[in-house]
């Protein structure tokens, strides 16, 4: 385990930084030490471990041999296709809604409404009270039939389901640009609404449309409550259909699907980290 | 204020009348006709004891990774290692994200029958029966896997809003570390990882998908009662006692919300956001 280790060497380092003199005050940074190794410690184990078990084995085959046939598999199982290439549709659709609907009323909100902000954010947040369990029996119950008989209704109700998630990372973007002062200096200037929108604000929210578009992406990847009342076979219902011919197919995708998500999220983070890096030095100081 | 109509409508449209429909059709006969039957019928068992099962599970994986997440949460903010931060955030939003049907299959790989870690549990001489992972604290380790991570991306920004100059004080004024947190750090932080634990504990009560693929429906969970009385697997002609159920749930998870809502405000008192 790397991670305890490293943990314990600043915890040595901040004992001569910080510690407020007197063998009390080293006493207490040693057990801090220890705890914070046995806290990483332990919750490393209990995160990787299940990661390893799903790779050894989506790996090993019936004989205990290593190979890859799990995972070559996964394109010729029955139905892995359409399935994916549902969830593929869904997605692009949730995002264009996203896009369309969530990202314009949020600037607009932040630029003319800055009272309403409390409102705003009340309102966003109300999707997680609806356990998805319940939002789609309320559906499946009130849509008019023409949206019942295609999935594209599962596309409409994720973009409620990630609103929370995607309003507050453009929020939080948002919060971050000095929003009112980019709005008068191009008003002033000459510069028609559109134009600021699209060539000021757009521009300077680059990582948190980016952000909340991947986590739109993930939701619509992973959502499987929905759709599986729904009765479509997307992705994550096909994996939970698949599991009783071929259990490891099942875990191959399954593994696949986390290191994915943990690709995107660690190329995003590395955007974010470039484009705020100065900026939030700054916020830090004040 | 016109600009906020299509926001407004698309939410009244696919989450407030769906909403309502619940509520209303909870006091349904199928018929239509008004009724107080099904929600006497989701009073009773079966469907009392999955409701007290749903909140026996959601109490248990909010308060126990409530308090681990902000160990940890802790333990890499106090760090001055850049780089395990990251790896910590990074994966706490990969982890947090990665509920439902992928974790399920991981956990089957890892303590099932045949599992990694119940074979080596096995040579440790600890026998796990076969089907541990399918019961109430199997379920509830699995939960642990996406609430720990979630507790430690939303308590964090409350840690940076400690300021050091608090703590440098305290210590200037004498006061050890215990009394920093009983008297300091304690309170400040309080409210905010009350509120989290609430949060947590609303998403365990409603997560659905873990559960489902993980026992289909060996335990009884609310959420999992709704999905079987939907798609009638129970009886047909049930969907309004599945509303009944479901507005159990809308009014557990509204106390949670003003409970959450009334947290975050006090804790706003100190740690601006």
């Amino acid at each position: 385990m790397v991670v305890p280790v490293v943990a314990a060497d600043t915890a040595l380092r901040r004992d001569g930084d910080t510690s407020a003199g007197g063998r009390s005050a080293s006493l207490s940074w040693r057990r801090i030490r220890a705890w914070r190794g046995i806290v990483l410690g332990l919750t490393g184990i209990f995160f990787l471990l299940p990661l390893y078990a799903a790779l050894r084995f989506a790996l090993e085959n019936n004989l205990g041999h290593l190979t890859l046939a799990a995972f070559s598999a996964i394109p010729h199982t029955t139905g892995f296709i359409p399935a994916f290439l549902l969830s593929v549709r869904l997605a692009a659709v949730t995002m264009a809604i996203t896009m369309a609907l969530i990202v314009p009323t949020t600037i607009y909100v932040h630029v003319k409404y800055p009272k309403l902000l409390v409102a705003f954010d009340a309102i966003t947040f109300l999707p997680v009270g609806i356990p998805p369990i319940v939002l789609i029996i309320g559906v499946l119950q009130s849509a008019p039939f023409v949206l019942k008989s295609t999935p594209y209704l599962l596309a409409l109700e994720y973009v409620i389901l990630a609103m929370p998630f995607a309003y507050r990372s453009l929020d939080a973007g948002l919060r971050a640009i000095e929003l009112k002062t980019l709005v008068d200096a191009s008003r002033s200037l000459g510069g028609s609404w559109l134009a600021t929108l699209w060539r000021v604000i757009v521009p300077n929210l680059r990582s948190a449309f980016l952000s909340a578009m991947i986590l739109t992406l993930a939701l619509v990847f992973g959502e499987f409550t929905m759709a599986s009342l729904d009765l479509y076979t997307t992705l994550p219902v096909w994996v939970v259909n698949t599991d009783s011919i071929t259990a490891h197919v099942s875990v191959a995708v399954s593994f696949l699907s986390l290191a994915l998500t943990w690709v995107l999220l660690l190329a995003l983070s590395s955007v974010d980290r470039r484009r705020f890096a100065r900026r939030a030095l700054i916020v830090e100081g004040t | 204020m016109l600009g906020l109509a299509p926001f407004a409508c698309y939410v009244a449209l696919f989450l407030v009348v769906p909403t309502v429909a619940v509520v209303i059709g909870a006091f349904q006969t199928p018929g239509g006709g008004f009724t107080l039957g099904n929600i006497a019928v989701a009073a009773h068992a079966p469907y009392s004891n999955g409701f007290i099962e749903s909140l026996e599970l959601a109490l248990v994986t909010s308060v126990v990774p409530g308090i681990l997440g902000v160990f940890v949460a802790y333990a890499v903010h106090t760090s001055r290692v850049r780089v395990l931060r990251r790896v910590v955030f990074t994966a706490s939003g990969v982890f947090a994200n990665f509920g439902g049907v992928p974790l399920a299959f991981l956990f089957i790989a890892t303590l099932s029958a045949t599992g990694v870690a119940t074979v080596w549990l096995k040579d440790m001489s600890i026998s796990l029966t076969s089907r541990w992972l399918f019961t109430f604290q199997g379920v509830a380790l699995v939960y642990m896997y996406f609430q720990v991570p979630l507790m430690v991306l939303i308590v964090t920004p409350a840690l940076n809003g400690l300021r050091p100059a608090w703590r440098e004080a305290s210590q200037n004024l004498g006061a050890r570390s215990w009394q920093y947190w009983r008297h300091v750090g304690g309170p400040v932080l309080a409210p905010t990882v009350l509120g989290c634990t609430l949060l947590l504990f609303g998403f365990g009560l409603s997560a659905y998908a873990t559960a489902r693929a993980l026992t289909a429906g060996t335990i009884p969970l609310t959420p999992i009662q709704i999905g079987d009385v939907m798609n009638g697997n129970v009886i047909a002609g049930q969907q309004n006692v599945g509303m009944a159920l479901g507005l159990g749930l809308i009014v557990v998870m509204a106390v949670v919300l003003v409970l959450y809502t009334m947290l975050q405000r006090r804790a706003s008192r100190w740690l601006s956001r």
